[in-house]
C-alpha cells in the first residue's frame, strides 16, 4: 500500500498569534512551528500501517523552504520519503490542486490529511482533494483499517460515531482518535540521523487558480476583568447581567 | 539557535529532546528530588532514545556524532532544573563511560560500554577519596595483583550514581610506591563481594545519590583493567578536558535558564505601579548579566568545536569551568533577588537552581585548583601534552 500523508506546518499551539500589515498578514516572527496535530494524528497511524502491513509512506507539504525542518521530523519519525511543492501555502483550493498533482503522479492507495490544520482552520483541503483526484472520502476520521483494497472507517458525527465501509484509493480527513495522544512518536537519535539520508524532493508548483484572498484577519477581543459578586447579593448579579452584559 | 555550531539535524534534536524531557522526566522530578534517587525506567528511556551513545562508536550502538549533540543534551538537562538529575545521566554518559571507552578493550566495550549505551546498565566514576579530592595523587585505595586478579581495598567518597549503578570505574594504586605514576583504573561490578555504598546527604543535586564507597578485599579480575597498569593518572587528566567543559557548559546553560525565567517574572510582576523590569537598576543588572552569559556560552561553543577537532584544550576548558561557574553562581544568586521572597520559596525554581549551583565552582576541580592550573600555564609556560 502507498500512502501520502499531508503535512500541514503550523504554528505551535502555544504561540502568540499577531497580524502585520494592517492585519493582512500572519506575524512568523519568533513563532515556533510544528507538525499540524491534526497530521500529526495520521502520520503516526501510517507509521502503523508501514510497520504491521509493509505500508509506504511519503509525506507531502505545499510550502516554501521554511517548512523543511516540519518535514525532516515527519522523516524523523519515520516517513520513507518527503516531497515539497516548492509555493506558499496561501488558500485551500489552491492547495488541494497541488495536492492533487503529486497524488495522481504518485498513484497512492491511501491518502491521509488532517480534518483542518490549526493555523486558518479552513478545512476545506482534504475533500476538495478527494474530489479533484476522484478518490472515496471519509471526513474526521477517528479510526482506519485497511484490507487489501477494502477499507473501514470510522467518523465523528455530532454525539457518535459512524463506521463506513469503502474502497481504495481513500482520502481521509483526519484526527485524533485515528491513534492516542500517548502514541504520537518523538524521534529518537537514530531516525533524526536516519532522515537526513531519506529523499526531499522539492516539486514545482502548477499553475493554480486563487479562488478566495483573505482581506484581514482579527484576533477575538481580550476578556475583561472579572467582577466578583457576593453569593447573597443576588440583585446586584441581575443587574449586572441586565446592564451591563446585556445578556438577560 | 547558534547557526555556526548548531546544524538543522542538531535542531530537531534539541526540540525531540525538550519534548521527551517534558513528557517523560519533567512529571517526575519532583518526586525524585524528594527520594532522592531516580527511577531505574527513565535510563532505559534514555537508551532506546539514543541519548546515550551520541558520542560512542557505531559498533557498540552508539551513533558517533559531533560533540554539539553533547552540549544540547547538557544544555537542555540543565534547563529542567534538577541539577540532581542532569549530572546523574552526564557522569554516566561523561565520566564513567568515557573511560571505558578510551581504554577499555573490545571485551570490556561489550561487557560494559554497550549495555550503558542501551541503558540497561548505569555507571559512575571513583576518584575522590576522604583523604584525596583536589589532591588525587594523594588517593589511598590501593589494588594488589593476586594471581588473575586484584585485590581492592580502601575507600571512595562524594561519588555521583555512587549507590544505585551498576557498575563503578575506580581508581586505585597499583604501584603505591611511584606515586601517581602508580594508579590504575579497574571496572567492578556492583555486586562484588567486599563493595558497600551509602547515600550521602547533601546542599542540593538532591535526585542523585551521591555515595560513599568502600571496598573491603574486594576480589577483581584482571580482565576488568582498564588500559595499562599505572596509567590511571594520565587517563583520569586525558579526560579532565571533556569533563571540565562539560562542567561549563551546563554552568553557562543554568545560567541562561536562570535568567529567561527572571526576564519572564520581571514582565509580569508589579511593584510601585510599574512592571519591575522597568526600574532602571534592575535592567541594567539583567544586561550585565546577560553580557557575562553570552561570553561564557560563546566561548564554550568555540572551545567545544576545538575539542572535537582532536585539539587538547586543557587550558581552555580549565578557564570554560572556571568562569561559567562563577557566572552562574552570579547570576542565579541575582536572579533569586528579582524574584524577592518568591525566589525563596521552593514553589518557584530558583531556590533549588541557587542550591546545585553551588557545586561548580568545587565538583570536578575546584576553582582553586583550576586557577593553579592556569597559572601554571601562564606563568610557568608548562605546557601539558595529552598521553601517547
Ligand atoms: C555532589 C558531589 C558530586 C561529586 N561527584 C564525584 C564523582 O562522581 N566522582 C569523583 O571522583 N568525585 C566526585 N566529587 C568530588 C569532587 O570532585 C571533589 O569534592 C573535589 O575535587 C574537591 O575535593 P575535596 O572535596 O577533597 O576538597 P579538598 O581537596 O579537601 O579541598 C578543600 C579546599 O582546599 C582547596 N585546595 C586544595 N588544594 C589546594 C591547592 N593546592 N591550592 C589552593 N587551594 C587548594 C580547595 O580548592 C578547597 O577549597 C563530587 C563532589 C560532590 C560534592
Amino acid at each position: 500500500m502507498k500512502i501520502l500523508v499531508c503535512i500541514s506546518h503550523v504554528p505551535d499551539t502555544t504561540s502568540k498569534i499577531n497580524f502585520t500589515e494592517e492585519n493582512t498578514k500572519f506575524d512568523s516572527n519568533g513563532v515556533q512551528f510544528v507538525i499540524n496535530p491534526n497530521d500529526e494524528f495520521g502520520l503516526t497511524r501510517a507509521m502503523w500501517f508501514k510497520e504491521k502491513q509493509g505500508a509506504e509512506v511519503t509525506v507531502v507539504n505545499v510550502g516554501t523552504s521554511e517548512t523543511e525542518p516540519t518535514l525532516r521530523k515527519a522523516l524523523a519519525i519515520g516517513a520513507d520519503g518527503a516531497i515539497r511543492i516548492n509555493t506558499p501555502a496561501t488558500n485551500s483550493f489552491s492547495v488541494a490542486k497541488q495536492l492533487a498533482n503529486v497524488a495522481k503522479d504518485g498513484a497512492y492507495d491511501l491518502i491521509i490529511a488532517g480534518r483542518e490544520s490549526i493555523d486558518y482552520n479552513g478545512g476545506m483541503v482534504p475533500g476538495m482533494l478527494a474530489a479533484l483526484i476522484d478518490a472515496n472520502f471519509v471526513n474526521n476520521c477517528i479510526n482506519l483499517d485497511v484490507e487489501g483494497s477494502d477499507a473501514k472507517a470510522t467518523r465523528e458525527i455530532d454525539g457518535g460515531k459512524e463506521t463506513v465501509s469503502t474502497t481504495l484509493p481513500l482520502v481521509i480527513g483526519g484526527q485524533k482518535g485515528l491513534v492516542e495522544e500517548s502514541d504520537l512518536r518523538i524521534p529518537n537519535m537514530r531516525g533524526i540521523m536516519m532522515a537526513r539520508k531519506k529523499p526531499l524532493t522539492v516539486v514545482e508548483a502548477n499553475e493554480t487558480s486563487k479562488e478566495t484572498t483573505s482581506i484581514s484577519f482579527e484576533k477575538p477581543t481580550p476578556k475583561g476583568a472579572v467582577k466578583l459578586v457576593a453569593s447573597d447579593n443576588i440583585d446586584e448579579l441581575v443587574n449586572l447581567l441586565h446592564n451591563e452584559a446585556k445578556v438577560i | 539557535m547558534n547557526s555556526i555550531y548548531f546544524t538543522e539535524e542538531h535542531n530537531l534534536f534539541r526540540k525531540s529532546l525538550q519534548h521527551f524531557l517534558k513528557k517523560e522526566v519533567v512529571p517526575h522530578i519532583d518526586t525524585w528530588e524528594k527520594t532522592g534517587e531516580i527511577d531505574r525506567f527513565i535510563w532505559k528511556e534514555f537508551g532506546e532514545m539514543g541519548f546515550f551513545g551520541m558520542n560512542y562508536p557505531e559498533a557498540y550502538g552508539g551513533m558517533d556524532l559531533d560533540l554539539f549533540y553533547t552540549i544540547i543534551l547538557l544544555e537542555e538537562l540543565q534547563k529542567i532544573n534538577s541539577g540532581g538529575f542532569a549530572a546523574a545521566i552526564w557522569a554516566h554518559v561523561y565520566l564513567a563511560m568515557t573511560h571505558l571507552n578510551a581504554e577499555g578493550n573490545d571485551d570490556i566495550k561489550e561487557r560494559y560500554l554497550a549495555p550503558s549505551i542501551s541503558g540497561e546498565k548505569v555507571g559512575c566514576l571513583c576518584v575522590t577519596e576522604p583523604f584525596g579530592g583536589s589532591d588525587v595523587a594523594g588517593m589511598r585505595t590501593t589494588a594488589a595483583k593476586d594471581g588473575e586478579n586484584y585485590i581492592i581495598n580502601g575507600s571512595k567518597t562524594f561519588i555521583t550514581n555512587g549507590v544505585n549503578s551498576d557498575y563503578l570505574v575506580v581508581a586505585a594504586k597499583t604501584s603505591p610506591e611511584l606515586g601517581n605514576k602508580g594508579l590504575s583504573m579497574f571496572v567492578i561490578d556492583r555486586g562484588t563481594k567486599g563493595v558497600s555504598a551509602t547515600k550521602l546527604d547533601k546542599l542540593g543535586w538532591k535526585a542523585s545519590d551521591t555515595g560513599e564507597i568502600a571496598f573491603d578485599n574486594v576480589k577483581v579480575p584482571a580482565t576488568n583493567l582498564l588500559g595499562e597498569e599505572d596509567k590511571g593518572f594520565s587517563y583520569i587528566v586525558q579526560h579532565f578536558s571533556l569533563e571540565r567543559l562539560i562542567m561549563g557548559v551546563n554552568a553557562h546553560a543554568r545560567a541562561e535558564f536562570a535568567l529567561e525565567y527572571a526576564l519572564q517574572y520581571m514582565s509580569d510582576r508589579e511593584a510601585f505601579g510599574k512592571r519591575i523590569n522597568q526600574f532602571q537598576a534592575l535592567r541594567h543588572t539583567i544586561s550585565d548579566l546577560y553580557a557575562d552569559v553570552e561570553i561564557c556560552k560563546n566561548y564554550n561553543y568555540a572551545v567545544t568545536a576545538r575539542l572535537d577537532k582532536g585539539e587538547y584544550v586543557v587550558k581552555e576548558a580549565t578557564i570554560s569551568k572556571l568562569k561559567s561557574t562563577k557566572v552562574a553562581d552570579e547570576v542565579i544568586y541575582q536572579c533569586l533577588q528579582f524574584l524577592g521572597g518568591y525566589g525563596y520559596m521552593e514553589d518557584y525554581p530558583m531556590a533549588r537552581l541557587f542550591r546545585d549551583s553551588r557545586l561548580g565552582p568545587i565538583g570536578g576541580g575546584t576553582s582553586e585548583i583550576l586557577r593553579e592550573i592556569i597559572a601554571k600555564m601562564v606563568i610557568d609556560k608548562k605546557e601539558y601534552k595529552p598521553a601517547t
